[in-house]
């Protein structure tokens, strides 16, 4: 492969999706006809994620499973994925194209910053996961949906901060938290009653731990924590110093927390219904 | 009529230009030390870059023209990043990147109305010592495979004949810096911190191995010599 070299007019600068376009290399995926493709295929689907903003950064978590139809397809899959030092996204909607974006997106991060020689603005990461969204939207036409959460810790403001999206690339700043798939409802309900301006980070962790085990306990395509394999949900945060995912031992300590607290409450019997034992 | 040029003088006389145009510029040393390889390059400019990121393991340098070599950055970049995507991060070395640069630089020598004022260095961070590799290029596409060290830039056959004296296995990060220093300022001028440009390949479990010094930890690390 020759070395890509472009005339001054003509280079795509910092833009990755675009070089891959002049190289033809463009990864873009659209099958033709109009019919419901995700459907007939039986493409995974990956659910449940949430990201609330704490004192000093944000929270994102997301579950484990992706479904196919009734099926569940895959039991460790990685939702919430760091995208660079500073920021990390979510992603719910059609496992492949949105596994595809979310490397892209991760690249385009990570080929800007080396071609500049200094990070994009949260505003501008954002910026460039809503077009990659948009790019999407002849997919998601055809049942492909991709709709990713966006969250990070802002320098320039020195503040978490936190975006969804909708299938067009619409970009909303959400201010205290936000979830999206099949189980935002009640993941997003939980984390309604519970929030607080004030939150520190153990206590919002503990406050997504507890939002996705209400999800999983309510909608059958979002996994809880699966105690005998050892799988729990993917939980991270990211501040000033950057991305920590919380490891599973600490997890497993925390959700034991929620179990043990469930168990002397009147909805005991449903309440297990959330562990696959 | 265009007057007849021998290839043989037109060759010489490209050389010649691209070794002045080189030579203006200020020098730059890289090192193995025990963690990694860490270069060091004399630049008054904190903005415009000498030394830099290409991929997970590797770094750039480049010495001369400054808007040429960074357009081989960039272009070093582009490659890096499009092969780490068609195949695997792991595919992505130091010694392609290194050939392609050959064969770019070597065309525009031949082919081109002027050569390139460029002298480039590819470094690669192996998993243990024994795997790092330093790629020298020169502006004719000459490659030259540097074991240990190497010296780029004006004056770098005198800092060369330093850095073989003074360099040894098993330095550490502050040994080798004050080391750098020491062979590109010679025996009689002291380089400020503020006039240092220092970048390292450090050997770790991290993905992205290339980290930039702050002129704070600089100034530390220079400082300590006086």
């Amino acid at each position: 492969m020759p070395m890509p070299f472009f005339a001054p007019g003509d280079d795509p600068g910092a833009n990755f999706p675009d070089l891959l376009k002049r190289i033809g290399l463009d990864a873009t995926m659209t099958p033709g006809g109009r019919t419901d493709v995700g459907a007939a295929l039986g493409i995974p689907h990956a659910t449940t994620c949430v990201a609330l903003r704490y004192d000093g950064g944000v929270v994102m978590a997301g579950d484990r499973r992706a479904t196919s139809g009734n099926i569940i397809s895959h039991r460790t899959m990685e939702k919430v994925v760091q995208a660079d030092r500073h920021s990390g996204v979510a992603i719910a909607g059609s496992a492949g194209p949105a596994m595809e974006m979310v490397k892209m997106f991760q690249l385009q991060l990570e080929h800007y910053e080396k071609v500049e020689g200094s990070a994009l603005s949260l505003d501008g990461k954002a910026n460039q996961l809503s077009a990659m969204v948009r790019g999407n939207l002849p997919a998601a036409m055809q049942g492909m949906v991709v709709v990713p959460i966006f969250a990070g810790y802002d320098l320039l403001r020195s503040s978490g901060r936190l975006w969804d999206f909708d299938a067009t690339g619409g970009r909303y700043e959400e201010k205290d938290f936000v979830a999206t798939g099949s189980g935002s409802l009640h993941a997003g309900t939980v984390i309604k009653v519970g929030y607080q301006p004030d939150l520190d980070r153990s206590a919002a962790i503990d406050l997504a731990a507890r939002s996705l085990w209400e999800a999983a306990d309510a909608d059958s395509a979002t996994g809880g924590p699966d105690l005998r394999r050892g799988v729990f949900p993917v939980v991270a945060s990211i501040d000033v110093d950057g991305w920590a995912r919380v490891d599973d031992d600490e997890l497993a300590t925390r959700y034991r927390a929620i179990i043990d607290g469930l168990s002397d409450g009147p909805d005991s019997d449903s309440s297990q219904s959330g562990v696959a034992s | 009529m265009p007057f007849y040029v021998a290839p043989e003088q037109m060759m010489k006389d490209r050389a010649d230009y691209a070794r002045k145009g080189i030579a203006r510029g200020r020098a730059l040393v890289a090192m193995r030390y025990t963690d990694g390889i860490v270069m060091v390059a004399e630049n008054a400019s904190e903005t415009l870059r000498k030394v830099s990121e290409i991929y997970d393991r590797i770094g750039f340098a480049g010495v001369g023209k400054y808007n040429e070599f960074d357009q081989l950055r960039v272009a070093g970049i582009r490659s890096a990043d499009l092969k780490g995507f068609q195949y695997s991060r792991d595919d992505v070395d130091a010694r392609s990147l290194a050939n392609s640069y050959a064969q770019m630089l070597g065309n525009i020598f031949t082919h081109e109305t002027k050569p390139m004022e460029v002298e480039i260095l590819v470094a690669e961070v192996g998993h243990s010592g024994a795997t790092d590799q330093m790629f020298h290029v020169l502006y004719d596409g000459t490659v030259v495979d540097e074991r240990d060290c190497a010296a780029i830039g004006g004056d770098a056959e005198s800092i060369r004949t330093r850095l073989d004296e003074q360099w040894s296995d098993g330095f550490d990060l502050a040994t080798a810096i004050r080391t750098s220093v020491a062979v590109i300022a010679g025996d009689d001028r002291q380089i400020s911190a503020s006039d240092l440009e220092v970048a390292k390949l450090s050997r770790g479990d991290h993905r992205r191995c290339f980290h930039r010094l702050a002129p704070a930890e600089i100034a530390e690390f220079v400082d300590l010599t006086e």
